[in-house]
Formats: C-alpha cells, sequence, structure tokens
C-alpha cells in the first residue's frame, strides 16, 4: 500500500503493507529510530509521537489510516547540537537512567503543555473547567509514559522546570 | 497480526456494505490494533470509517447532546457543554486510559471495547467469548477482574469501560444505523446483552449495523455528579469496582438517584432495588449501609471476587456519603452546572 505522511515537517510517500503500524513505518521504513518500540501494545508509552499534534501510541496506528497527516517525532524537535528548552530540562534534572523511554516521555510532555495551554482537564483536576499545573497534575497526565528505571521524580521535575521556562 | 483486507469508506453505505461476520470496524484502533496482534480478534477485512463524515461532532439538539460515534475520548471529555452540564462523563472518561489513548480512543469503540479477562487474551486458554463453545477457562481458574453479576456458566468476564458506566447512570442512547439505512437508537440498559450461552454476542447491534452517535438526555437541574473508580494503583488501570451516582437532595431528602456500577458485570451494571431505597429518604449512614447490602446481596460467581463485595459496598456509601453532601465534597464531586 502507499501512504503519503508529513514527518517532521517533509512529505514521506512509504509502500507498506497493510498491517504495517505507524512505528514500524517509522523506524523500519523512514529510519526514525528515535521512535521506540516498548510494548507494542499502547501500555507503556515509549512509542508516543504528534500525529495532528496530539499524543498518541504510534504502535496503536495503522499506517494505512493516515494518509495525509502530519507527525511528529523526538527527531522533530531537536538535535544533540540544539536541543530544545525540555530536552535540556531533562538531562539538567537526569530525567533518565537507561534513557529508552526518553524520547517518548519527551513527546508526551510536549503535548501536555499544549494541553495545559487549551484547558483541557484531567481526572486529579479539582475544577474541571479551570484545571491547575501541579505535581500530581503532572504525575496523572504522564500517566501513559512508563519509566522501568523509576526516574519518575526527575521526570515531572524536568516537565515542570520546562514549564517554568515557558 | 493475520493479513485482512483494508477497505476505507468515504461514505456509510459503503461501509456498511463492506460490513459482515468476518469484518471488523476499525476507528481509534486502540483496543481491536492490541487484539489483532495477539490473535484474539481475526478480522479478514478492516472498515475504516475514520474518513466518513458527519460522525465527528457534538450537537446541541435542544437541551439534549448527540455525540458523534467518533468523537473521540479527549474531545468529549474536555467540551465545554459535557463539563458544565454532565460533568459525570468527563469525569469517567478521565478515569480511563491515557492521553495517548484518549486522544485516539472513539466514543463508539469505547462502548464496543473488549473485556479485560485475562483467558479472553490468552489464546492458549479455552473461551467461550473468544471460541465459541471451547468452554471457559475462568471457571476454576485464577480471576479477580472478573464479575460479580450478570454472568452465566460460560462467561465470568466483565466489561471495562468508565465512559459507558457514566452513560448508563445518565440515562443515554445509542443511535444504530441499519444496512438498509434505518436509524434507530437503544437506550444503554438495552445495548449490551448479558453473556447467556453466548457470550461472544456482546450487543444488539447487527454484524453490518454502525454506531452512529450517542445521545444525552438534558442534564438534570440541581443534581451532584460522581464518578469513584477503584483501582490497583492511582492512574491508567482498569477499575476493580466504580460506581457513578447523580444525585438530588431536596428539604433534606433524596429526591432523585441514578446510580450505575462498572468492571462488576458484563455490561455496565444497574439495580433499580437501590434507587428505590433512597428516593424519598433523608441521607443516613444507615440507609447507604442497607442500599449497599441491597446491592451486594447475591454470592460472588467465583472466588476471586469475593472482595468485591465488600469494595462495591463501600465505594457505593463512600459515592453517596459525597453525592448527598453527607461527607465534605470531595474531589471528584461536581454539581451539574447547566449552561445557559
Amino acid at each position: 500500500m502507499q501512504t503519503s505522511l508529513t514527518v517532521n515537517g517533509q512529505t514521506r510517500e512509504v509502500d507498506h503493507d497493510a498491517r504495517q503500524t505507524l512505528l514500524d513505518t517509522l523506524r523500519d521504513g523512514l529510519g526514525l529510530t528515535g521512535t521506540k518500540k516498548g510494548c507494542d501494545h499502547g501500555q507503556c508509552g515509549a512509542c508516543t509521537v504528534l500525529l495532528n499534534g496530539e499524543r498518541v501510541n504510534s504502535c496503536l496506528c495503522l499506517t494505512a489510516m493516515h494518509d495525509g497527516d502530519e507527525v511528529t517525532t523526538i527527531e522533530g524537535i531537536g538535535t544533540p547540537e540544539t536541543l530544545n528548552a525540555l530536552q535540556k530540562a531533562f538531562v539538567e534534572s537526569d530525567g533518565y537512567q537507561c534513557g529508552y523511554c526518553t524520547p517518548g516521555q519527551i513527546m508526551s510532555a510536549t503535548a501536555l503543555f499544549e494541553e495545559v495551554k487549551k484547558g483541557a482537564p484531567s481526572y486529579v483536576s479539582a475544577d474541571l473547567e479551570a484545571p491547575t499545573f501541579d505535581d500530581a497534575e503532572i504525575a496523572e497526565r504522564m500517566s501513559g509514559n512508563l519509566c522501568r528505571c523509576s526516574a519518575y521524580p526527575m521526570i515531572r521535575e524536568a516537565i515542570a522546570m520546562s514549564r517554568e521556562v515557558k | 497480526m493475520r493479513s485482512f483486507d483494508f477497505h476505507q469508506s468515504g461514505e456509510i453505505g459503503d461501509a456498511a456494505g463492506a460490513l459482515g461476520r468476518e469484518a471488523a470496524i476499525i476507528a481509534g484502533g486502540t483496543n481491536l490494533l492490541d487484539l489483532m496482534k495477539i490473535q484474539v480478534m481475526t478480522p479478514e477485512r478492516l472498515v475504516d470509517i475514520t474518513r466518513l463524515d458527519g460522525l465527528s461532532a457534538i450537537e446541541a439538539d435542544g437541551e439534549n447532546l448527540r455525540i458523534g460515534a467518533l468523537v473521540t475520548n479527549t474531545h468529549l471529555a474536555g467540551d465545554s457543554r459535557i463539563r458544565a452540564g454532565w460533568p459525570l462523563l468527563s469525569r469517567a472518561i478521565l478515569a480511563g486510559a491515557s492521553a495517548q489513548i484518549r486522544n485516539k480512543a472513539t466514543t463508539g469503540g469505547n462502548l464496543l471495547q473488549r473485556t479485560r479477562c485475562p483467558y479472553f487474551y490468552d489464546t492458549s486458554q479455552a473461551c467461550n467469548k473468544r471460541a465459541p463453545g471451547t468452554g471457559c477457562a475462568a471457571q476454576g481458574g485464577a480471576g479477580r477482574m472478573l464479575a460479580l453479576f450478570g454472568t452465566s456458566p460460560d462467561c465470568l468476564a466483565a466489561h471495562p469501560s468508565d465512559m459507558a458506566t457514566a452513560l448508563t447512570a445518565l440515562q443515554a442512547s445509542v443511535e444504530i444505523r441499519a444496512a438498509s439505512g434505518e436509524i434507530r437508537t437503544v437506550p444503554m440498559h438495552e445495548f449490551y446483552r448479558g453473556p447467556g450461552d453466548s457470550p461472544d454476542i456482546e450487543t444488539v447491534l447487527a454484524p453490518d449495523d454502525i454506531v452512529t452517535a450517542v445521545l444525552l438526555p438534558a442534564p438534570r437541574a440541581g443534581t451532584k455528579q460522581t464518578y469513584r473508580k477503584v483501582r490497583d494503583r492511582a492512574s491508567y488501570a482498569f477499575a476493580l469496582v466504580s460506581v457513578a451516582a447523580i444525585v438530588k437532595v431536596e428539604d433534606g431528602r433524596i429526591a432523585e438517584a441514578s446510580l450505575a456500577y462498572g468492571s462488576i458485570a458484563p455490561h455496565p451494571w444497574m439495580n433499580h432495588a437501590v434507587e428505590e431505597m433512597l428516593v424519598g429518604q433523608a441521607p443516613s449512614d444507615d440507609l447507604f449501609a442497607r442500599a449497599g447490602e441491597a446491592l451486594t446481596a447475591a454470592p460472588a460467581p467465583h472466588p476471586d471476587t469475593e472482595y468485591k463485595r465488600p469494595l462495591l459496598r463501600r465505594t457505593l456509601i463512600a459515592a453517596l456519603r459525597e453525592a448527598t453532601g453527607l461527607s465534605e465534597s470531595a474531589h471528584g464531586v461536581d454539581t451539574a452546572r447547566i449552561p445557559a
């Protein structure tokens, strides 16, 4: 099958099996291996990318269903030489140990900032119509990203720090 | 994943024509693709309905709302009208899954999600829901996530949806388009079938029916709404038990009560005898304890779910205490603010 995606601002034509997930297209088809495959079942969040600006598990997307869609991966938000503010905050806070979940954590947190800006509520928001932004909110909103090394306190710190910079 | 024929529809009649016993509709895909990867579901054809027009909006119909089947969980939970008038629905949706999954999962798909029974997921085990006629490995197996009520000897599985539990308490209906083009609406409490001797058939849907919307009746003025979910971890876990409560107290007495219970039956559970005990009475711990006893009078069908009986009683009591103002209005209790 043929599908056209805009990945990190570039139009990419991919030829793929109907069964291929967006995660496999990114990694195997396009060589963008920053996006990680953890569980491949939507439980760990390592494969998180932005799809038309919203965070999704790319392992639970069929590429064939996303013709014309825009995808942003970890490769699209910074480079090793020019890290963005959130990436720098993860480095400064030591927000990882092995690093495998980090691209997913960072893409997830990138979307989190946009969601908070739009006033989207979470399960822990005391007032659904006026959500706040505190540590409990960060923890709840990041619960779709697991860290097997359990660097959670530093991940939350990095997100809070980056939020303050913004 | 087994091979399948991929059919993307631009028109609902075409989508219906492509459906049948061996086909599956795909929208968000968050449950279906997972099950296809482990070959619990092996459709020969996938019918992608995400490009169909008219299924992605939340529209006002008088004081009611029509929620298109393709409206995502995130969109629905965040809609300003829902937050103000039906906060129970926002809370329940936000209690489920993760942000990533809620961004993809749809209203129709959430209703039709499959059970999380471990034997349904394990293709080496007997499961009448996955493979009719093979038996039920949960009988005599391990199963603390199984159902308490409404089971049959052929299936003990529970329905895991938070959203569907809230919609049941809110007395919503499901709008369905038949292959003929005819539209019908089915109340939530009639949408699901008990397992009986065919637990593979979970709803009243025919293979070529398409869920097109959920219809939400006008919010009840002056009600307090709460969704209490008990689970093994604080976030991103299925409920062990949940209670959706909509209660109105007037002149010191309970004037209205609508309750639904999640993760304890093959579908969102209701028990009108409990509401009847409550209405007309002054809120009290004694009253709520009796309501809890009435709700959980039947024995558990599996020893591993016996713990759910006291857990459900306590969860109901806590929800009623909050929703009637007997205890401090805790986090997660919202008053319906009817939009102007």
